[in-house]
């Protein structure tokens, strides 16, 4: 008796050190950086994009690459992939094709993301070499200059990326729709609906809050990914922002600078931070303020997963 | 055997006159030899029975003898299963419910259903009333109002719910949501009410509303119900089906079935020697 008391409690104490040590160095992590940070979290940080000055770098072009990056990504590989779940979920017979695409999802979200800054390398930034050395299509009367291959742009990123959390993408909306009772799927075709307006007024709506969820984690992963950006040729030293956009203003009001923007090359956030650190010691504050930035974005992208959740649990409950 | 055992049948119902002559009311439902397989698990075997318009059957038996797959059959819901397979006519008002150009869709609007677990759509309890004619593509919103109100009078929910008709149903109880449910199906304008174990998980208050709403019903609606509760089925039922192990047994008179079962094993059955 005494020996299980002995035991039970030690074994708690045990848990309590593993999660406070992880605090522990999870709180000196942050505060360091912080604390490096300081003298350089200042408005003009925001305001100015690559330099080798250390007081004259700045998070701007990195900002709006990512921007770029996260935006195209998002609208790539949403539709695509909650379009796939719903056909696996809702319409696919479970034939053996299906089966093994569903076990080799998971796999594909396990597979490290420099074997996709490969892929991308390949396919969209040189596609297989098909135009030589390369060719532009101009669209819309002149408007919209297409280069193939796409090169080392936004565009290029942004698909790579896409690929990249496309399986997570997928998985997370199988389970958002598997989380939905049969119940609802079988009451609503007894009541005359087409599998198309079950799935549209029934299962999406029920399973909206899980599946942007799923979608925010996803493209936050999107957001941090380092490896596969600079596979596909991302720019350390960019000053530039995507079509020269540096404001919200010009982004609303320049239809053409929004066409250009997918085309041009870019930084991203974590790339620039990357850049930083290895640019040695003068640049630690820098790298830190930036590795702020980032983090701030992230926890943000999290704390809006976590709201969705939270009030979609008090709301619905079968 | 001693007969008293099975000679108390309880009244019926308000609306159920169970000795009516329904000799005049044209056959509604007509299933002809029909087998039914899961994969190769055959669960119904050459059943043959007809239904008149606006008349109550009630399909008792054992658990697992087929009353649900055959209910299922009629809607065609088990095409939603995969691997069944189904042999034999099954006609719905003269129409071979199972040829390659009947649309199933109509056919599901035209044949309602009641499940035994309440199903309501996590939505208002409005929406969930004008789910079916709003899918059917009906927009217009002073006739939606109209007919969401006539059919939960129908249902016998009205004034527990005129006064929240926007909040979520899912907050009703057990009860209402199940009258919700028949509401719901009432207004896609159903010829015929397939009713699951309807008020198999209701206490006895909301069981017996359930019944008496089944009386209002039967003057316009064919219903079929499928129910474990003798008393039930004596009840609420014009006639009476009993199945078992995937054979129709008997089907005749619910007073008779009752009270004097041409079957052996019907009378068993209904005496509670086995099941
Ligand atoms: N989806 C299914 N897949 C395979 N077999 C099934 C399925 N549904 C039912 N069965 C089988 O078919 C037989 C008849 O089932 P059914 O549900 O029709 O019985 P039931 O008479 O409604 O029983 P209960 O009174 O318990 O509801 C059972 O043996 C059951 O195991
Ligand atoms: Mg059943």
């Amino acid at each position: 008796m005494r020996r299980r008391l002995l035991l039970s409690s030690s074994f708690r104490l045990i848990c309590r050190v593993a999660v406070y040590s992880a605090i522990l160095v999870l709180v000196t992590l942050l505060s360091v950086v912080l604390w490096l940070a300081m003298e350089r979290l200042t408005l003009q940080f925001f305001q100015r994009g690559f330099s080798l000055i250390p007081d004259r770098a700045g998070i701007k072009a990195g900002i709006w690459g990512s921007f770029w990056l996260i935006s195209l990504t998002a609208i790539f590989s949403l539709p695509v992939g909650i379009g796939a779940a719903v056909y696996l979920e809702e319409y696919a017979s479970d034939t053996r094709l299906t089966r093994l695409i569903k076990v080799n999802l998971s796999n594909l979200a396990g597979v490290p993301s420099i074997v996709y800054g490969m892929l991308g390398l390949t396919v969209f930034v040189r596609m297989f070499g098909m135009f030589g050395r390369g060719i532009q299509l101009n669209l819309l009367s002149g408007w919209l200059v297409v280069p193939l291959p796409f090169g080392k742009s936004v565009i290029a990123g942004a698909l790579t990326m896409s690929l990249l959390i496309l399986p997570v993408v997928i998985i997370t909306t199988q389970e958002a729709l598997r989380a939905v009772p049969g119940t609802i799927r079988t009451a609503s075709l007894a009541l005359g609906a087409t599998r198309w307006q079950t799935i549209w007024s029934q299962i999406l709506p029920a399973s909206l809050p899980g599946i942007t969820t799923g979608a925010i984690l996803a493209i936050s992963r999107a957001i941090g990914e380092t490896a596969p950006l600079i596979m596909v040729g991302a720019v350390t030293y960019c000053r530039i922002c995507p079509g020269g956009i540096e404001s919200v203003q010009t982004l609303l009001t320049d239809p053409q600078r929004v066409l250009a923007a997918p085309f041009d090359k870019y930084t991203a956030m974590p790339i620039s931070i990357y850049g930083w650190i290895t640019s040695g010691p003068p640049f630690m504050s820098v790298a830190a303020a930036g590795i702020v930035v980032l983090l701030f974005v992230l926890t943000c992208f999290n704390g809006i997963a976590v709201y969705i959740r939270q009030r979609a649990r008090n709301k619905l409950k079968w | 055997m001693s007969s008293e055992s099975i000679s108390n049948v309880p009244p019926s119902v308000k609306g159920v006159d169970r000795d009516k002559d329904m000799s005049s009311h044209p056959i509604n439902v007509e299933s002809k030899g029909v087998n039914f397989w899961y994969g190769d698990n055959q669960v119904l075997f050459d059943v043959s029975l007809q239904v008149p318009e606006r008349s109550v059957t009630a399909f008792i038996g054992p658990s697992g003898c087929g009353k649900s797959t055959f209910l299922r059959c009629l809607n065609r819901m088990n095409d939603l299963i995969e691997g069944t397979r189904i042999t034999g006519e099954l006609q719905i008002e003269g129409q071979d419910i199972n040829a390659k150009d009947v649309d199933v869709v109509l056919l599901r609007k035209h044949v309602g259903m009641v499940f035994q677990k309440s199903t309501p759509f996590p939505k208002s309890i409005f929406d969930n009333v004008a789910y079916g004619p709003r899918i059917a593509g009906q927009r217009n919103r002073a006739y939606l109002a109209d007919l969401v109100e006539s059919c939960l009078r129908q249902a016998a929910l009205w004034d527990e719910v005129k006064d929240r008709l926007q909040d979520s149903a899912m907050a009703l109880s057990g009860g209402q949501q199940q009258r919700l449910c028949i509401a719901r199906t009432l207004a896609t304008k159903p010829k015929i009410i397939l009713m699951d174990e309807p008020a198999s998980a209701l206490d006895p208050a909301s069981t017996s509303r359930i019944e008496d709403l089944i009386g209002e019903l039967c003057n316009e609606y064919t219903i079929i119900i499928v129910t474990h509760n003798m008393q039930q089925a004596s009840r609420v039922s014009h006639q009476t089906a009993f199945f078992f192990e995937g054979k129709l047994i008997e089907l005749a008179r619910t007073t008779q079935i009752f009270t004097n079962p041409k079957q052996k094993q019907t009378e068993d059955y209904i005496t509670g020697r086995f099941g």
